[in-house]
């Protein structure tokens, strides 16, 4: 076990060194300067060559490379040329919104797209395998913004059940503690009993959570159908049915066990997609986190920003994939020996 | 004896297509009879029959704006799903917009398809190093999420409808490759590669005239869920507004656009957005049918 998680390990640094070398050289050859763009069009070309010094960018590329890498290394990315900050610094600051945002998507997703799955598969082609189905195919045709607005439409403004934007009632300030406001607002009711941030906070996260689980849910219900249809066809599920195991516990306790493989890694694909998928949701509801950072990072051509964001969310992507194997060759003992 | 080799082999080559053409006709037959696969093929004729006679479905033109009746509510007026803030006739656009959106479908899966196709049976028919360092390379590009990269290639090109199509095109090679070189890895194995190879047939001849056509199942599938993928997002880069550009009548542009009038015209909102879901839909429908009657594994 030991040597296959050491294994991946290694293997995972040239992935790492290879995405900050595309990423680095995708933008530092892309057309525009980001010195102009700084300083603006009627900036003198004094002031410009001045600032590009000042930036490295005057050196050749190769140089820079070789320096970028050396402050990558040091977990140093840069400042933000919009706002002077650290970008490691920007991007601490955003994350706590992003990670509670996916967090809640990924549990609506998983928890229904499970049991949707399984409603299908058990009860094949009747109108509630079709139904789910059906569903999941629309779920996973629909552009993630347009349903995001639908919501707000229905929900926020017609219904004025939901708000329509934002993570916390402004008029319920409080100092954040870990920066996922739902702890927060739990911490906050431990220590003074005032539920009101909890509630406010999870009523904000509602909205936002369904329309960015929306795909992954689609997808999950799919697998699990899929995945279960087949062992459901084993002569072990046949066994324990003729034994006279309840049909619940056939499915729950036997089937759905060794149905859940191809769920997890499919479940922890999506994780890279929520991150990405974050910047249309947080777009749409004025969530502050990552994705809306970058976008407005993107916007501004925000060098240092765009790169260093772009470098964080694909390592964290790496990461928790690698992660998802190794438990994967914790539940499955066939990947690790191969 | 080589011509009597030669000879027996073109034979069998015979038997093969006569088989093959055999096994394409039965994979029509099933098509019709497989109900996603219908459904999704009578969609997207529907849209591509909407681009192609845009000017005569409509009497209005899709960039007419006559501020007097901006904001007329749907099935009220001749202007059937009503007018949008400028008023312009939404119908008329979401018509005009299919024309963009198949186009941006088609072009950027042919930029994905072409290099991904070119990529993967390189990488897979040559296989050790070459094999190697491709696979190690695209790896990395899928290290980065598929939808950051699109946004971020565009960001640079600077914004606009054929940027996005690059990358989109562009983002998504990795992924064909992958496909392109798993099918390849197979196909090469088969008795009929090595006895081609002994008569003398050329490295290019074996990839692209007898690898490449019986690989291609696969491909063809990938390329289906390509065009909704596609679809949605240079939707989605439009409403970032890293995609089409105003007055352009594509579907995205049109939501992003419109989110303002969320509290006061529901209809300008919703009406692209369901010509989106709709024409994707269409091309996974159709993927999945694809699926079942190239791929009968994949079948439940």
């Amino acid at each position: 076990m030991l040597k296959y998680i050491l294994k991946r390990l290694a293997l995972l640094i040239p992935t790492l060194f290879g995405v900050v070398t595309i990423v680095f050289f995708m933008i530092a050859l892309s057309p525009g300067d980001p010195a102009r763009v700084m300083l603006g069009e009627r900036a003198t070309a004094a002031s410009i060559e001045k600032l590009r010094h000042e930036l490295g960018l005057d050196k050749p590329l190769y140089v820079q490379y070789g320096l970028y890498l050396q402050r990558v290394v040091k977990l140093d990315l840069g400042k933000s040329i919009k706002s002077g900050q650290k970008v490691s610094e920007e991007i601490r600051d955003h994350l706590p919104a992003t990670v509670e945002l996916a967090i809640w998507a990924m549990i609506f997703s998983t928890t229904v797209g499970i049991f949707l799955g399984v409603m299908s598969a058990t009860r094949k082609n009747s109108w509630i395998d079709f139904g789910s189905m059906a569903s999941a195919l629309v779920g996973v045709s629909m552009p993630v913004f347009w349903l995001a607005l639908v919501f707000i439409m229905i929900f926020s403004v017609k219904l004025d059940l939901f708000p329509t934007g934002g993570r916390m009632n402004i008029r319920y300030y409080f100092t954040p503690i870990s920066g996922l406001y739902v702890l927060d607002g739990f911490i906050v009711l431990l220590k003074s009993g005032d539920p009101k941030v909890l509630l406010s906070a999870l009523h904000h996260l509602v909205l936002p959570a369904i329309a960015l689980g929306t795909i992954p849910l689609a997808i999950t219900a799919r697998i699990t159908r899929s995945s279960l249809l087949e062992v459901l066809n084993q002569d072990y599920i046949k066994t324990a049915r003729s034994a006279g195991i309840k049909e619940r516990r056939v499915i729950y306790r036997y089937a759905l066990k060794n149905a859940l493989l191809p769920i997890i890694t499919v479940v922890g694909l999506q994780v890279g997609m929520l991150l990405a998928g974050a910047i249309l949701t947080e777009t749409v509801f004025s969530w502050p986190g990552i994705g809306k950072w970058l976008y407005h990072a993107i916007e501004a051509r925000d060098y240092p920003a765009v790169q260093g964001g772009i470098i964080f969310i694909s390592i964290s992507f790496v990461l928790i994939n690698l992660l998802v194997d190794i438990l994967y060759s914790v539940v499955n003992p066939k990947i690790r020996l191969s | 004896m080589n011509t009597e080799i030669q000879e027996n082999t073109k034979e069998k080559s015979d038997e093969e297509s006569a088989e093959k053409n055999s096994l394409f006709k039965e994979a029509v037959f099933q098509l019709k009879g497989n109900k996603s696969a219908t459904i999704g093929f009578v969609i997207i004729v529907g849209f591509i029959l909407m681009a192609f006679l845009a000017p005569w479905l409509t009497p209005f033109e899709p960039n007419d704006q006559d501020i007097s009746i901006r904001k007329t509510a749907p099935f009220i007026t001749s202007h059937i799903l009503g007018t949008d803030d400028l008023g312009r006739d939404l119908l008329t656009r979401i018509i005009y917009g299919s024309r963009v959106s198949l186009v941006i479908g088609t072009i950027s899966v042919s930029i994905s398809l072409s290099f991904g196709i070119l990529i993967g049976l390189i990488s897979g028919f040559y296989g050790g190093w070459v094999d190697r360092i491709v696979m190690r390379f695209i790896d990395i590009m899928l290290a980065i999420p598929y939808v950051l990269l699109t946004i971020v290639i565009v960001a640079l090109l600077g914004p606009s409808l054929v940027n996005a199509m690059i990358a989109i095109g562009v983002s998504q090679i990795p992924q064909y490759a992958r496909v392109v070189r798993a099918s390849v890895l197979a196909e090469k194995e088969n008795d009929y590669i090595t006895a081609e190879r002994s008569l003398g047939a050329s490295n290019f001849e074996l990839m692209f005239k007898s690898i490449l056509p019986n690989s291609i199942a696969p491909i063809f599938v990938q390329a289906t869920l390509g065009v909704g993928d596609a679809i949605l997002s240079s939707a989605a880069l439009s409403f970032l507004g890293l995609g089409a550009q105003p007055p352009t009548s594509e579907w995205g542009l049109m939501i992003a656009s419109s989110r303002e009038f969320v509290t006061s015209a529901w209809w300008i909102v919703t009406f692209p957005g369901v010509a989106i879901l709709l024409t994707v839909l269409g091309f996974n429908l159709l993927a999945d049918g694809l699926r079942d009657v190239l791929d009968p594994r994949m079948k439940d």
